[in-house]
Formats: structure tokens, C-alpha cells, sequence
């Protein structure tokens, strides 16, 4: 038996290096055609993933990574030690949890929308006109943000005052932050997140529809008995990647939109890295910093698509 | 085609439902275009309309000042050419490196593509971080080059597994087999094959490289110290954000008057900056759509 099973292994062992000769011999293009973009993963993503070592390390720039004396876990504790560390992660969580709240579901509302009306020229242009803020860059945006909400020229401000009601500091206000950073992130993406669910919309077997038109549902009724059922994958996916995103919050955005006056509340961890690190040059401080945010999203990802296997059936792997 | 078809017995309830679903889109509407009507009116409009806050829908007083103001600001004439450079030989090289890649990743043939697949996606999971990143592009002499634009982020993952999703439906492996009966090696085949079919997957790729090159700012601010090499989207950044503008020295009467010309600018500086991908847009987004879709299909 056991016998049988180590020449079964055997066998494949020895077929499977059959194959590789053969691809190798036939398709030696192939591996010479990816050389070039392998090395480019390994220089510019691996080998920082091996440099992130430096969080355990304190580094100098003289002795390189490898030379650097180590240094345990006295970044870590130097970062958990502080009180900092706690608001830094407070704000990203609320931060991430406030986006996913509001940006998951309204691509979901207006592509079901978008589902139940005809095909013709206001579908096509709700469609272009939604899409557009996409390609809007983010230095752009923020400039935007900060233009139509100024105190004395923003046009939400001369709205307000036309209202009677007192012009407010947006920028200045750290309470207001985290929301002007949503519902702006809401303004420029929705469209395009919501392509994915007209696609898989799109897919859906019409059967499914004239089954449900022959027992009476009303729209509303379609919607949710065949429609939601049928994005459902699309659904679980783009969730558990967005989880998987949870302490990864739109960085640049961020560093963009901060000012002194709204610190409190717009300081992530990602800008403080960025700001330990490259303003400061304590590299194995914010690598450190760097190194936990990245594995807790590692753990988050990994979770998240165990749940969603359990739950739904659906995963990424 | 499901909604024409049962338009015709529409119950009560269901016409209110569509109805409500039609003003729920004007409004969205609405929404994502008053922001941007505003900024293209006031960037039309006199300096004073704009800075004693008359505009609100229309330009008032119209008048060409702030694009005068855009285009006598050498700052921005270098960022416009740097950008339109990086977008340029940046695109040229993030789709050339993701067709080679994907290209063998498509095909069954190919010995080792599983591992290879992990290999790219393990680098969406998991990264080493800001400060690693910048030290090897500093390890490799690349801080303050046009190189830091162009190499580092030069292949997504994302752009690599839509390109692969395209040759793999769309290149039948028994065509792979006629050609190399017939002798055609894998170089070959797909240089004057492949390439050619699969026009629409290269568009995709182009125009998703192009836009995020033409946008992308941190890169810029992180591995650049020249001006002369910065892009527009930091030349933007230091006039719209930080505020560079000085007034220092300056009696108050043309203080006032250079201010307000300062304000409209930024008005016209973000319509300028953002007319290349504007006219690109209707031509662009069926591709852009297909790009998505193709890569939801097997994410």
C-alpha cells in the first residue's frame, strides 16, 4: 500500500520534471520573454519585503540592511508605548469602517437602479456622467474640497449664508474631516464601483426574470429575489477586499486634505509613517509602524475570506 | 430588454417604484455635476465675480484673465511637458512589461504559471512598506532621475491578471498549436499574432497606465527634489494646496487685486490640468468598462 502510494508519488514526481523539460525546451522564450517584469517584482516588491527586517533592526544608512546591529522588538514597543499610537489607530479604524459603510453598498443601490431602467440616452449618460469623477486626479479633488469649501469664496459656504445660516471652517473643523473624506471618495468612485455589479447584473440568466414575472413580483420584489442573489459573489469579493484594505486608508488623500487645524482626527498611521520616516528619517521607527499595519491587513484579508467561504460560499481562493 | 418587456403591465405600484427611481438618477446627477459646471463657469468668469462669490451656476462677467494668468506661469509649462514625458515612455513601459508577463501566464503550456500567479498576487497582500520601497529605489541611484517616475510602479498586478484573463479567452490554444506545427516560435507568434489580435486589451492597458501616470503625485513628491523635473500634479499641488503664491512687500490695493487673480487661477489651473483626460474621456470609457468587466469575470 504504502508501497504503491511512494511510486504514485514517484511517478508524478517524474512526470511533472518530464513536463518541465519539455516546457522548458519547447517555450524557452517564454522564461527568457519573463525576465524582465520578474526582475521587476523581485527589485521593487520583494526585496523590500525582505527589507522591512530593518524594523527589528536600527538602521544606518552606512551599514546598509544586513550590516545594521539588531534591535528586537524596541521599535514597537517605543511606538505602543506611545499615546499616539492608539488615536493613530482609532482614526484609521473609524476612518476605514465610516468609508466601507458608505462606499459598499450605494454602488450596489445605484447599479440596481441603473438596472431597472431602459436602455437608451439617459442610461448611457448617468452611466458617463457618474464614471467621470474617476478619472479625476487626486491633487484635483482635494483642491476642489478645499475651493468649494473655503470660508470665505466656497460655494457651500455662500449656500449656507443664503440660507441664513452661519459659513463654517470646513478644513478647520476636525469633526468635519471624515466625512468630507467619504462622501468626497463617494463623489468620485461610485460610478466606477459600480460598473462591476452592472456587469455581473448583466449575467444574470433572463429565465430567472420571466419566472419571477410569471408568479407576479413586483420590481421591488425582483430586486431583491433575483437581482441581489446574483451579485451576490461579486458582492462577498469586493467586501473581503475592501476588509483586506481596512488599515490601508486612501494615504494620499489623506496627506492632501490634513492641515494643523484638523490633525486630530486626519493623522493615520500611513501619513505617520510617512511623515516618521521620510521627514524625519527614523526609518526603522516607521518601518516598524509600517510592518504592523501591513500584517494586521495580511490577518484581516486572511479572515475575512475564511468567513466569507463559511458564510457564503464564496471566496478568493 | 426585461424592463422594455414588462413596461407594458406595469402595475400602479411599480410605475411609482420606477418613477422614484428615475428621480433618485437626476439627482445623482445633479450631484457629481455642479461641483465641476462650477468650477469650469468660474474659471470663465472676472476676477472680482469670482472672489466676491457671484458665480453659481453660470460664468459672470466672462472673461479669459485666470487662463492668461495659467499659461504666463513657467511652473506650470514644465510640470504640463514633464507629465505629458512620464505619461509618455511610462505607458510605453508598464504595457510592454505586462504583455510580456501576461502573455506566458496565459498559456496551459507554459510550465510553472501557478507558482508564477502567486508569485504577482502574494505582492497584492502583503508589501513591504513605504520606507523599504524608498530605499531601494535610493539603493539604486534612482532619487531625483526621471527613472523614479517610470520604474518603480511600473507593472499592477491588477493590469497583469485582465491582460492575462484576454489572451486566455480570447487566443484559442489550438491556434498556438497550428502555428507551431507550421513552425512559428513562440516570439513570433506573438509579436505578428497575438499583439495584433488583442488591439482592444492593449487600449485598456494604455489607458489605465496613462491616466494613472498622468494623476499620480506622491511618487513625485517622495523621489523628486528638481523642480525642473517635477509633473503638473505637484506643480499643481504647491500653487492649489500648500500655497505658494508670496505677497510679501506689496502696497494693499494691488495685494487685493493680485489675490483675487491668484483665486481664479486655481479655477482655471484645474480645468487645464484636467482637459487632457477630459477629451480622452468619451473615447475611453467603453474601454475602461470593458477593462473592469473583463477583470471581474476571474478576480
Amino acid at each position: 500500500m504504502a508501497k504503491q502510494q511512494t511510486l504514485a508519488i514517484s511517478k508524478r514526481k517524474t512526470g511533472l520534471r518530464k513536463r518541465a523539460v519539455r516546457s522548458f525546451r519547447k517555450h524557452w522564450q517564454f522564461y527568457l520573454l519573463i525576465i524582465p517584469p520578474v526582475l521587476y517584482f523581485i527589485i521593487f516588491k520583494y526585496i523590500p519585503m525582505f527589507g522591512s527586517i530593518i524594523a527589528f533592526k536600527d538602521y544606518s544608512v552606512v551599514q546598509g540592511i544586513l550590516g545594521s546591529p539588531w534591535a528586537g522588538f524596541k521599535y514597537f514597543k517605543m511606538f505602543f508605548d506611545n499615546p499616539m499610537a492608539w488615536s493613530l489607530i482609532k482614526n484609521t479604524m473609524v476612518l476605514s469602517l465610516y468609508h466601507i459603510a458608505v462606499s459598499f453598498p450605494l454602488p450596489i443601490i445605484l447599479a440596481l437602479a441603473l438596472n431597472e431602467i431602459r436602455q437608451g440616452i439617459f442610461k448611457r449618460s448617468v452611466q458617463m456622467i457618474t464614471y467621470a469623477p474617476y478619472f479625476i486626479s487626486t491633487v484635483v479633488l482635494v483642491s476642489m474640497i478645499i475651493m468649494l469649501t473655503s470660508p470665505r469664496l466656497g460655494i457651500f459656504n455662500h449656500i449656507l449664508e443664503a440660507l441664513g445660516f452661519h459659513s463654517i471652517n470646513f478644513m478647520g473643523e476636525p469633526g468635519m474631516f471624515r466625512s468630507i473624506y467619504v462622501w468626497s471618495d463617494v463623489w468620485q468612485n461610485t460610478g466606477y464601483s459600480a460598473v462591476v455589479y452592472l456587469a455581473a447584473l448583466a449575467g444574470i440568466d433572463p429565465a430567472l426574470y420571466e419566472a419571477a414575472k410569471m408568479d407576479g413580483a413586483s420590481r421591488f420584489q425582483k430586486i431583491i429575489h433575483v437581482d441581489l442573489p446574483g451579485i451576490l459573489p461579486a458582492m462577498t469579493i469586493i467586501l473581503i477586499l475592501t476588509v483586506g484594505n481596512l488599515m490601508a486608508v486612501g494615504f494620499e488623500k489623506i496627506y492632501l486634505l490634513q492641515n494643523p487645524l484638523n490633525l486630530s482626527a486626519s493623522e493615520v498611521l500611513a501619513t505617520y509613517v510617512y511623515k516618521m520616516g521620510l521627514l524625519n528619517a527614523n526609518f526603522s521607527f516607521a518601518t516598524a509602524i509600517g510592518l504592523f499595519n501591513s500584517v494586521v491587513n495580511l490577518i484581516l484579508i486572511l479572515f475575512a475570506n475564511v468567513l466569507a467561504k463559511r458564510i457564503s460560499g464564496n471566496s478568493l481562493w | 430588454m426585461t424592463a422594455k418587456k414588462s413596461t407594458i403591465k406595469d402595475t400602479f405600484g411599480d410605475k411609482v417604484f420606477l418613477t422614484v427611481i428615475y428621480i433618485f438618477l437626476i439627482l445623482v446627477i445633479l450631484v457629481i455635476l455642479y461641483p465641476l459646471i462650477y468650477i469650469v463657469s468660474s474659471s470663465f468668469s472676472s476676477p472680482l465675480a469670482v472672489s466676491s462669490g457671484k458665480v453659481w451656476l453660470w460664468p459672470v462677467h466672462f472673461s479669459l484673465e485666470g487662463y492668461k494668468a495659467v499659461f504666463n506661469n513657467s511652473q506650470v509649462i514644465v510640470g504640463y511637458a514633464n507629465s505629458l514625458f512620464y505619461t509618455f515612455f511610462g505607458t510605453l513601459i508598464s504595457v510592454t512589461l505586462t504583455v510580456l508577463f501576461a502573455y506566458p501566464l496565459s498559456r496551459k503550456s507554459f510550465f510553472g504559471r501557478g507558482p508564477l500567479m502567486f508569485f504577482i498576487l502574494f505582492t497584492m497582500l502583503f508589501s513591504g512598506g513605504l520606507i523599504p520601497e524608498y530605499l531601494i529605489v535610493k539603493d539604486l541611484h534612482m532619487l531625483d532621475t526621471r527613472w523614479a517616475m517610470l520604474i518603480p510602479k511600473a507593472i499592477a498586478v491588477w493590469q497583469v491578471i485582465i491582460a492575462r484573463t484576454f489572451f486566455q479567452t480570447s487566443i484559442p490554444d489550438e491556434l498556438v498549436e497550428a502555428s507551431e506545427m507550421d513552425g512559428c516560435s513562440d516570439l513570433r507568434f506573438l509579436m505578428s499574432i497575438v499583439i495584433p489580435l488583442s488591439k482592444p486589451i492593449i487600449a485598456v492597458l494604455v489607458l489605465m497606465y496613462a491616466v494613472f501616470q498622468w494623476n499620480s503625485y506622491f511618487d513625485a513628491m517622495i523621489y523628486l527634489k528638481s523642480e525642473s523635473l517635477f509633473p503638473l500634479q505637484v506643480v499643481l499641488r504647491n500653487i492649489l494646496i500648500v500655497n505658494t503664491t508670496s505677497s510679501a512687500g506689496m502696497d494693499a490695493g494691488k495685494m487685493m487685486e493680485l489675490k483675487q487673480l491668484a483665486d481664479l487661477m486655481k479655477y482655471s489651473l484645474i480645468v487645464v490640468a484636467s482637459i487632457p483626460v477630459l477629451i480622452i474621456y468619451p473615447f475611453v470609457q467603453r474601454h475602461f468598462m470593458k477593462g473592469v468587466m473583463i477583470g471581474s469575470i476571474k478576480g
